[in-house]
């Protein structure tokens, strides 16, 4: 029963804390969960949601200034070709393209405020949060006179296609405590491995930060044909035939019946 | 309804796909073409990424000719002999057309090159059956003399002679195989079944009569779209069942209903409904190509080599 992973990792609370990379000495620490650490992809699946949830864990005193909660819900990255098109001889053809190293299939950042003001631009660096950090374009120079033209073009697109998002403003966070941020995944999701980080920030500095990885598959028989086309193609393309060559004759013999 | 497609990988509603297939299913049935060079722009609109569209596009028009193949032979209207030799010259255009398509991938413009041949043969050919098929159409309405379909030309002298009994011809086997060639070419480049070059050629330069036309026509792009599905599954992974099976189930149907109704069309209606339906196709691809895209950048995920 696939659901009942899913159910499992309703609710439970993670246990590790102050995870590995938290730069300042846990005075003040996350304590999160996530409503589910798999994703399964069948037949009907519409998209899904992650709601991101916990609380921030104080050995001291409410220190001054305001503190701030940055989620990041990152896909798995692949290569990417951008391609321009340009007017040659009065018609539109791809010219010039630019190569990207490694873009994230899916990005969404959630905030408690504008990223500008909450997060510095070398915690920014260090942790690569926004999104044209995260978009790794080494040697893109080489290929293109504007390459930031091109992977701004990418964001654009991306963005438009609900596969990068930035909700600033959009964690729910009370008395500088309990924070709350519903992640939607969309119906085009890619299989892999989502990495979820969650981010405390105060006076742009990262106090803390935490990794959780969440699993999308593909269950059940989208599972089964996913697999099937990739280890045994010739198996799995007569087979289409087969079915194509079934459909055809039986519509032709229901039709035929239905004439006399 | 929404269904998770596999190999897509996207989420579509299946009525839209079922009502999709039905359409470019009850054209196939009315006309002798197989579809493929709607099917694959409407997937394309609809998200589903191009090599699927493609491969997936090829799968169900070996569906719907079936059915349309079927129902043809109830009324005889096959010519199994015709399909045959056309078959043969298909099989070598259609290997030359993948060393073609290849060689134009290298060079890294084979969208373009498709785009172009889609224009330029759609648009040659729906402007030369349109005008054709006016002009018969106009001299039934006067109820003029009607000239016979095939008035011997230099193609009747041509050698290795072979008798198509089901066409009534008794003609050389190199212009069939010259025809099926030429199709089998486009095919391979242009990811479709040939239909739509396949029925003009069959009519004007075999001079077979538009009774047989529809069917041996099918029966040929049966095997040239089976053929292409086998290589994308095996080459490329992206023929997606799912997906498939849902135009499938739309255009199974939709090809009786487009049989029963062509056979009621006269043949000059038929030629000039084709004709327009051709024609729209190529004027949208060159609108494409000549209008501004809204966005001028696309992303594709992968290297290219």
């Amino acid at each position: 029963m696939s659901g009942a992973g899913l159910r499992q990792g309703l609710g439970i609370v993670a246990l590790a804390m102050g995870a590995a990379g938290s730069p300042a000495p846990a005075a003040e620490s996350i304590v999160a969960g996530l409503s589910q650490n798999r994703v399964s992809i069948t037949a009907d699946f519409d998209g899904s949601e992650i709601l991101v949830y916990g609380a921030v864990k104080r050995n001291a005193p409410l220190p001054e200034g305001a503190m701030e909660v940055i989620i990041t819900v990152e896909g798995p990255a692949t290569p990417v070709t951008i391609r321009k098109k340009d007017r040659r001889a009065g018609i539109w053809i791809n010219t010039e393209a630019v190569h990207i190293d490694a873009a994230p299939s899916f990005y969404a950042v959630v905030t408690t405020g504008p990223l500008r003001q909450i997060l510095s631009e070398t915690e920014d660096l260090r942790h690569r949060i926004t999104l044209p950090r995260v978009i790794r374009a080494i040697g893109a120079a080489n290929e293109s006179g504007s390459p930031t033209e091109f992977i701004e073009a990418m964001q654009r697109i991306r963005i438009g296609e609900s596969r990068y998002r930035v909700l600033q403003g959009a964690v729910e966070f009370t008395e500088q405590t309990l924070f709350r941020a519903d992640v939607v995944l969309p119906s085009n999701l890619t299989e892999g491995e989502y990495r979820v980080r969650i981010f405390l920030t105060r006076g742009g500095r990262v106090v803390d930060a935490q990794d959780r990885v969440v699993g999308v598959r593909k269950e059940g028989l989208e599972r089964f044909l996913f697999s099937l086309a990739r280890s045994q193609p010739w198996l799995y393309g007569l087979l289409s035939l087969v079915m194509a060559a079934g459909a055809g004759w039986a519509a032709s013999v229901g039709f035929g019946i239905l004439r006399r | 309804m929404q269904l998770y497609l596999p190999i897509a990988e996207v989420s579509v509603n299946a009525f839209l796909l079922l009502g999709l297939g039905g359409i470019v299913g009850f054209l196939s049935g009315m006309f002798g073409v197989g579809g493929g060079f709607l099917i694959t722009p409407l997937l394309f609109f609809i998200g589903v990424p191009p090599a699927v569209a493609v491969a997936t596009g090829a799968n169900q028009v070996v569906a719907s000719s079936i059915s349309g193949v079927l129902a043809q032979l109830r009324r005889k209207a096959v010519d199994f002999r015709m399909g045959l030799v056309l078959l043969a010259g298909g099989l070598v255009g259609s290997a030359a057309g993948i060393w073609v398509f290849q060689w134009m991938t290298r060079l890294g413009q084979v969208d373009l090159f498709v785009q172009l041949s889609y224009v330029l043969f759609l648009g040659l050919i729906g402007a030369m059956m349109l005008q054709e098929s006016l002009r018969a159409w106009f001299r039934s309405q006067r109820g003029g003399p009607v000239r016979r379909a095939h008035v011997h030309t230099w193609v009747h002298g041509l050698p290795f002679k072979m008798k198509f009994r089901a066409s009534g011809l008794y003609i050389s086997v190199l212009p069939p195989l010259g025809v099926g060639a030429l199709v089998g070419f486009l095919a391979a480049i242009m990811g479709v079944g040939g239909g739509f070059v396949m029925v003009p050629a069959m009519i004007y330069l075999l001079g077979m009569p538009t009774k047989v036309v529809v069917g041996t026509s099918l029966f040929q792009i049966i095997f040239v779209t089976a053929f292409t599905t086998l290589m994308h599954a095996v080459t490329n992974q992206t023929v997606d069942i799912l997906l498939a099976l849902l135009l499938i189930l739309g255009g199974v149907v939709g090809a009786q209903i487009g049989t029963s109704i062509g056979v009621r069309l006269k043949a000059e209606q038929l030629r000039i409904l084709l004709a327009l339906l051709v024609l729209a196709v190529s004027v949208k691809i060159a609108l494409d190509l000549l209008i501004r895209p809204s966005e001028l950048y696309s992303v594709m995920p992968g290297v290219l080599p």
